[in-house]
């Protein structure tokens, strides 16, 4: 197989909008998109708290928080896989609440445990890197405690975004955690990533480098905008 | 000028067994230009916080508008946004000039044309930036900037923390003369903090020496710079306090 002719019959297959390979990519996005909302909900507010106030367990919430980030997916996998599964502490509930391994919800799962920590992280981040005087200077503009608050975090705007950013690249591109969970059922739980090993496996290597490319546009795309975002606040 | 705004009565702040602030009595009286000078560390800048109810004192009070402020003491809002500071450092927000003196006015829920912020940036010479981004600015336009936000929301007392050092001449000039003027017009009470004692003799009424937290003695400027009997003071207008 010729790598040329390989991306020639990629390219193709992603301009005649091929069936297998958009229902892949549509179901990564929403997938990814809908744990980025989770952990973007869950993140913002707890890296704002982490990022202004002081209280008894911060540094041990901020210790497991920077634990988070450099976690390996494959093991925050192993966890949720464990927690749900039939015979598993969450499982054996039977809970209507609680997804079933072997779904896109699992996937949610485990990808929403992936990206928060580093979306609390990075936000907290930006919310410490604004001047504490300015704090003081907004409080003797007249702000109430919530204008002050409400003041900082908009002054940390783009670090706050960076942080999504940053969150969706790191789901987007996971192999590990949606494979165990997700169980790469075609047509449900099949997404970019575990499409791209299963394809190579099987020889098909101008589907695979279709998903290929289509990965690597949208983690270009994501890294783009957050070396945009980034570069607004080396200027600003 | 007889009525006081702000009347100090043992009023101390310690951080730690620290002590940064103790003054037994003081008066500051309405539209008055009142200047403190004193070494480094000696307290000034919390002086000022206390001022403005960004921090309550350890002990004793604050009595601002017929109420008296403790150290558990909320002040209500309506009383704390009858004082603004400006610091040393601009602090502006990362938008624009507009929007940065408009700041206050938004604070207060005041939505209008926006005639005030363009008056008060008129006020400072900056009109004609008014679009551009805070961070293009110099830094004697910041600070000019940083007045004009503090002036649009008309505060009763104004509190000035080294505004003008690390500034060049032609904008100290432009600053204070920017303060007279509104001290003038609107009878706004200044308290001034300043380590240059020439400031201090430009544009105060009443002058405070303050050495390691304890005001050591608060005259008139001429007596105050010409015939204090304190020996201390007449050190520091010699420049024999080191700093
Ligand atoms: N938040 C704080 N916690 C502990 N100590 C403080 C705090 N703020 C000020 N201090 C101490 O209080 C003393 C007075 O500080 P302050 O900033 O009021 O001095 P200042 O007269 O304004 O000095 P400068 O002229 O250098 O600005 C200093 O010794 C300082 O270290
Ligand atoms: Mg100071």
């Amino acid at each position: 197989m010729e790598i040329w002719q390989g991306l020639a019959k990629a390219v193709e297959l992603i301009m005649n909008g091929d069936q297998a390979l958009g229902t892949i990519v549509a179901l990564s996005l929403k997938v990814s998109g809908i744990a980025l909302l989770f952990s973007t909900m869950l993140g913002i507010p707890l890296g704002i708290m982490l990022g202004f106030s002081r209280f008894i367990g911060r540094r041990l919430v901020i210790a497991l928080l920077y634990t988070g980030m450099g976690f390996p997916p494959v093991v925050v996998g192993l966890f949720v896989y464990m927690l749900i599964s039939r015979s598993g502490p969450l499982g054996r509930l039977g809970s209507p609440l609680i997804p079933s391994l072997f779904t896109p919800e699992a996937m949610i799962i485990a990808q929403t445990i992936i990206s928060f920590p580093l979306i609390a992280g990075f936000t907290m981040a930006a919310v410490m890197g604004v001047d504490p005087q300015l704090r003081q200077q907004v409080m003797a503009l007249g702000a109430t405690r919530w204008q002050g608050a409400w003041t900082v975090l908009a002054e940390a705007r783009v670090g706050v975004l960076v942080s999504i950013v940053a969150g969706f690249g790191s789901v987007i591109s996971e192999i590990g955690a949606v494979q165990m969970v997700g169980g790469n059922i075609e047509n449900y739980t099949r997404v970019l990533t575990t499409a791209i090993v299963l394809e190579t496996n099987k020889g098909r290597f101008s589907l695979a480098m279709a998903l290929g490319v289509v990965l690597l546009a949208l983690s270009f795309v994501a890294n783009v905008v957050m070396l945009r975002l980034q570069g607004r606040t080396l200027d600003e | 000028m007889s009525e006081p705004i702000y009347q100090l009565r043992g009023l101390a702040k310690t951080y730690g067994d620290h002590c940064v602030v103790d003054v037994p009595e003081l008066d500051i009286q309405k539209g008055e230009i009142f200047c403190v000078v004193g070494p480094s560390g000696a307290g000034k800048s919390t002086l000022l916080r206390l001022l403005n109810f960004l921090e309550p004192p350890t002990r004793g009070t604050i009595r601002f508008h017929g109420r008296d402020y403790g150290p558990l003491d909320q002040v209500p809002l309506e009383h704390r946004r009858k004082v603004t500071t400006v610091f040393q450092r601009s602090m502006l927000l990362n938008r624009t000039v507009w929007a940065n003196v408009n700041y206050g006015l938004w604070l207060r829920g005041d939505r209008s044309s926006g005639a005030l912020v363009d008056e008060a940036l008129d006020q400072v010479g900056l009109k004609h930036v008014a679009r551009q981004h805070a961070r293009t600015l110099s830094g004697g336009e910041l600070q000019r900037v940083a007045l004009a936000r503090a002036m649009v929301i008309k505060p009763d007392v104004l509190l000035l923390d080294e505004p003008t050092a690390n500034l060049d001449p032609y904008n100290v000039g432009l600053i204070e003369d920017i303060v007279r003027k509104l001290n003038l017009d609107h009878g706004t009470t200044v308290v001034l903090v300043t380590h240059n004692v020439f400031q201090a003799k430009r544009l105060a009424h009443r002058v405070a020496l303050l050495l390691e937290c304890e005001i050591v003695e608060v005259a008139e400027v001429h007596k105050f710079f010409e015939s204090s009997d304190n020996p201390r003071t007449g050190a520091f207008v010699r420049g024999e306090i080191v700093y």
